[in-house]
């Protein structure tokens, strides 16, 4: 074996009930490599990286560090992190009750007694120079997804460690915080640390990886060097068949409708989170907010929906005036929203797929005109099909779907209700490149077909231009420009993002 | 609105926590409470050694209010203190009459037997509910039956103690003059405090170190806000919940001792129930049945009120027990629904059910 192997992982198996999540997976990471793992969602890229941090138990197959001949045994994190794996899981696991330097530092100080004083002080460092915009001693429950995330990160950068896994970490990220992960990475590299790093952006494989190795169905499909492999054979290698999908959509295209009616009219909404805008939708628009991480995009479509508590401002449906200051309103007044933070609002994790799905609808219809069950399962075997979801059963726990699974359910929570007006907030996040088509052009089709005006939030901007004919720019919380026709173009849209015109 | 930036040396305040505002509510309306029974029975409340009954009279009720907070925080539950202090009792009653009029060393070897019939009870459900996966309701629940039982496999009748020298300890009492006031006939008479509420002071002092200082208490807290983070952080969740249960029980035992020093005679309906007041205890002062959320500073405030509540309708003509418990249940509705309404001001939406309340693991 060569030496300058860190780990290996040989025929891994793991079957969970109803899946076989695992099937004699090989894997091996060398020294100083950036090493990227790849498959569409629910392919076992973090159920790999789970059995190797000890969290799931093994069925079979064997684990070797350093090249060395003899089983690695791991057992728990606590394990794995003693042996020099650390890991930021895709799925946020900090302590919300805990304060941002607790989260640091807790789990892997061997002091039996905790020194604050000290904690707080380098995690202040650490923040500062990584210029997470946190305090060292506020609850974490209290910082943004992008915030606990770059802290999940900081944790797992600064301990010493051999192997550095990261599993989509950039999902919350904007594109400056990625560059800066991308800087650490790159020095972590060159000190040695060999580092798995899982994410559906092509982009950024192609970035910063050296080779990738590609699962699709719990089966390994081959390790390759990034140089020998293009994107278009890699998104082959990835689904099992060709991407020509692309070119479809180019050709959906997208209208203006300044003509039709005027479905949803805001003036000078304000909310405790957001300052006070003004904002319309005509029927079967699609149009975007967009900005950076931070300038208010997602919290002025939630003082729309009423998730945040609304302070003022007048808003009209169909041309009437109504008020909405709970999501119950909204709901009523035909209006969906997808939030951002799917684990905070959205995902109910005993209740089953099916049950899952049908929530929404549910709740519109009232709960005194329940559905027939056959009803329910013809919504939702429906929906599965549309956005591929992999299940075991419609039965499933929605807990036991892989990260970008349930994405997607809550997806087709919103989508089944046939809102006049739809708010989806990073729709996309943690979905493969497949899927991700496959909504986007989901979503012209419910406002062509059906006149549904969607609202549609991405830190994307490739995504965002193929998909709105309008797009709302924000800024420091404040709307700062609105773009439609020939404006549509990422370096536009960029320019009035960084504030180059006004 | 700027983003804020952090500076590495400015030691900004911070906003208070939850735990934090539920204890300051919780602090309020003790004072609040005592206030006004000085204000309007006067009388005893105007001297101190009211005060000091309070902590004479709960000093055991104080000790497993901690023991439920640590688990509580852990997120979890203990409902066997009340069995174990009893049964500690008792078997503390019946060794003490074996050791005709043994000296220190037998009182040294009865505070060994608290001790460790708490810690046997702490190891057994610990184990049980972080090894074995039982929910800590079902183990603990069992723990107050064997315990009650064995209380009257061990005596069905009334024990009282007749040792010389814990009679003698018994009457110990920690005299403090200036505290004091003058009596009719011109003496001056030192407030006094016993044994036992002196030790429970400790206990509450030594509980908020541990849970704020050392790497265990924070365990705690982590494995109660989100267990599966803890564990990929890298704690042992198993062993953090054992220990967890192990100092519940101890502080059970410890409690025992410390019951029996203020009432020295073992009875099958010793500390009947005290484990409600303990969890009521713990809830009014801030910790969250959910996990994660508690501080025991509050806790003792919290047991302060139940006892304060106590007392008032002892003094009113309201005396009789129902109407105790009236009021100690409005006290414990009145504070949920604060926790709730505070919690959801905040946007942290509403209080769900804990976890060893659910049949379903998540
Ligand atoms: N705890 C679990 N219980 C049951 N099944 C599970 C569990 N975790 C994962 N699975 C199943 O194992 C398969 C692989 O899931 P995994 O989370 O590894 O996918 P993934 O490649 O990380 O996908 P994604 O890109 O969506 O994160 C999925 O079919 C999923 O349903
Ligand atoms: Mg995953």
């Amino acid at each position: 074996m060569q030496n300058d192997v860190v780990l290996t992982m040989r025929g891994i198996c793991k079957q969970f009930p109803g899946t076989r999540a695992l099937n004699n997976v090989d894997f091996t990471l060398r020294k100083g490599e950036i090493h990227a793992l790849m498959g569409e969602n629910g392919a076992g890229k973090s159920t790999l990286i789970k059995v190797l941090t000890g969290v799931y138990e093994k069925d079979g197959g064997s684990i070797h560090v350093d090249g060395s001949e003899k089983e690695a045994h791991i057992r728990s994190p606590q394990d794995a992190q003693k042996i020099g794996i650390s890991t930021v899981y895709q799925e946020i696991t900090l302590c919300p009750n805990l304060t941002v330097a607790e989260n640091m530092f807790i789990g892997r100080t061997g002091d039996r007694i905790v020194h604050w004083k000290e904690y707080e002080k380098k995690t202040a460092e650490i923040l500062n120079s990584l210029g997470i915009p946190a305090r060292p001693r506020q609850e974490l429950s209290r910082c943004s997804l992008a915030v606990q995330q770059m802290v999940a990160i900081a944790r797992a950068v600064d301990m010493q460690c051999k192997v550095l896994i990261l599993d989509e970490p950039t999902s919350s990220l904007d594109e400056k915080e990625v560059e800066m992960l991308f800087g650490l990475m790159r020095d972590l590299k060159r000190r040695g640390v060999g580092i798995i790093f899982v994410t559906h952006f092509l982009e950024q494989v192609y970035a910063v990886s050296d080779r990738i190795t590609v699962l699709r169905n719990g089966e390994l499909v081959g390790e390759y060097v990034v140089q020998d492999l293009p994107q278009v054979e890699l998104v082959a290698k990835m689904m099992g068949k060709d991407l020509n999908d692309l070119a479809d959509l180019e050709e959906v295209g997208r209208k203006s409708l300044s003509g039709s009616e005027v479905v949803y009219q805001a003036q000078g909404l304000s909310s405790t989170e957001s300052r006070p805008f003004d904002f319309m939708i005509h029927q079967g628009e699609v149009n975007g907010f967009t900005g950076l991480l931070g300038s208010g995009r997602s919290e002025s479509v939630r003082a729309i929906f009423g998730a945040d508590r609304v302070t003022g401002g007048k808003v009209m449906v169909h041309g009437k005036p109504v008020r909405i200051s709970k999501p119950y309103d909204a709901m009523k007044a035909s209006i969906g929203y997808l939030p951002e933070d799917r684990k905070r609002d959205g995902i109910i994790a005993d209740l089953s797929v099916r049950d899952n799905i049908i929530l929404a609808l549910q709740v519109m219809k009232g709960f005194f005109h329940p559905m027939s069950r056959s009803q329910m399962e013809q919504f939702a075997d429906e929906y599965i099909k549309a956005l591929q979801i992999k299940t075991a059963s419609q039965d499933t726990p929605i807990g036991s779907l892989s990260g970008g699974n349930q994405q997607k359910v809550i997806l087709a929570r919103w989508l089944l209700t046939h809102p006049d007006f739809l708010i989806l907030d990073e729709p996309t996040r943690g979905i493969d490149v497949g899927t991700k088509l496959e909504i986007q052009k989901l979503v012209l089709q419910l406002a062509e077909e059906q006149h549904m005006s969607v609202t549609f939030i991405s830190s994307e901007i490739e995504e965002m231009l193929r998909v709105c004919s309008r797009l709302i720019v924000m800024r420091d919380r404040k709307i700062v420009g609105e773009l439609t026709g020939s404006d549509l173009n990422q370096a536009t849209v960029m320019k009035t993002i960084a504030g180059g015109e006004q | 609105m700027s983003v804020l930036k952090s500076s590495g040396s400015v030691r900004r305040r911070e906003p208070l926590t939850d735990a934090q505002l539920l204890m300051t509510i919780s602090i309020c309306i003790f004072v609040f409470m005592y206030a006004a029974a000085m204000l309007f029975l006067g009388g005893g409340f105007l001297k101190t050694q009211q005060l000091f009954d309070l902590l004479n009279d709960n000093a055991a009720l104080i000790i497993i209010s901690c023991a439920l907070t640590i688990v509580m925080i852990g997120g979890g539950i203990n409902i066997s203190v009340g069995g174990v202090i009893g049964l500690t009792v008792m078997a503390c009653a019946l060794f003490l009459n074996t050791q005709g009029d043994g000296g220190p060393l037998s009182i040294l070897l009865t505070f060994l037997l608290a001790l460790g019939i708490g810690l046997l009870f702490g190891i057994g459900q610990g184990a049980l509910i972080s090894y074995l996966e039982i929910q800590p309701f079902i183990v603990t629940l069992a723990g107050m039956f064997l315990s009650r039982g064995l209380t009257t496999i061990l005596s069905v009748n009334p024990v009282k103690v007749a040792h010389e020298s814990f009679t003698e300890l018994v009457k110990t009492k920690l005299q403090i003059p200036f505290l004091g006031y003058t009596a009719k006939n011109g003496n001056l008479i030192p407030a006094k405090l016993e044994i036992g509420a002196i030790v429970a002071v400790l206990i509450v002092l030594l509980v908020y170190l541990m849970l704020r200082y050392t790497r265990l208490g924070r365990n705690i807290y982590a494995i109660g806000g989100n267990q599966a983070s803890a564990l990929t952080l890298g704690i042992n969740v198993k062993r953090t919940r054992f220990l967890s249960y192990v100092l519940s029980g101890l502080l059970s035992g410890l409690a025992g001792f410390v019951f029996l020093m203020h009432k020295p005679a073992g009875n099958a309906s010793v500390a009947m129930r005290s484990e409600m007041d303990a969890i009521a205890a713990s809830i009014i002062g801030g910790t969250l049945l959910t996990g994660g959320v508690g501080n025991v500073i509050g806790t003792f405030f919290g047991a302060m009120i139940l006892a304060t509540i106590q007392k008032i309708i002892a003094l009113s003509p309201l005396n009789d027990s129902w109407w105790q418990e009236m009021a100690n249940g409005a006290m414990l509705g009145l504070f949920i629904m604060l926790q709730s309404v505070v919690l959801s001001r905040r946007g942290k939406g509403r209080l769900t059910l804990p976890s060893w309340l659910k049949f379903r693991k998540e």
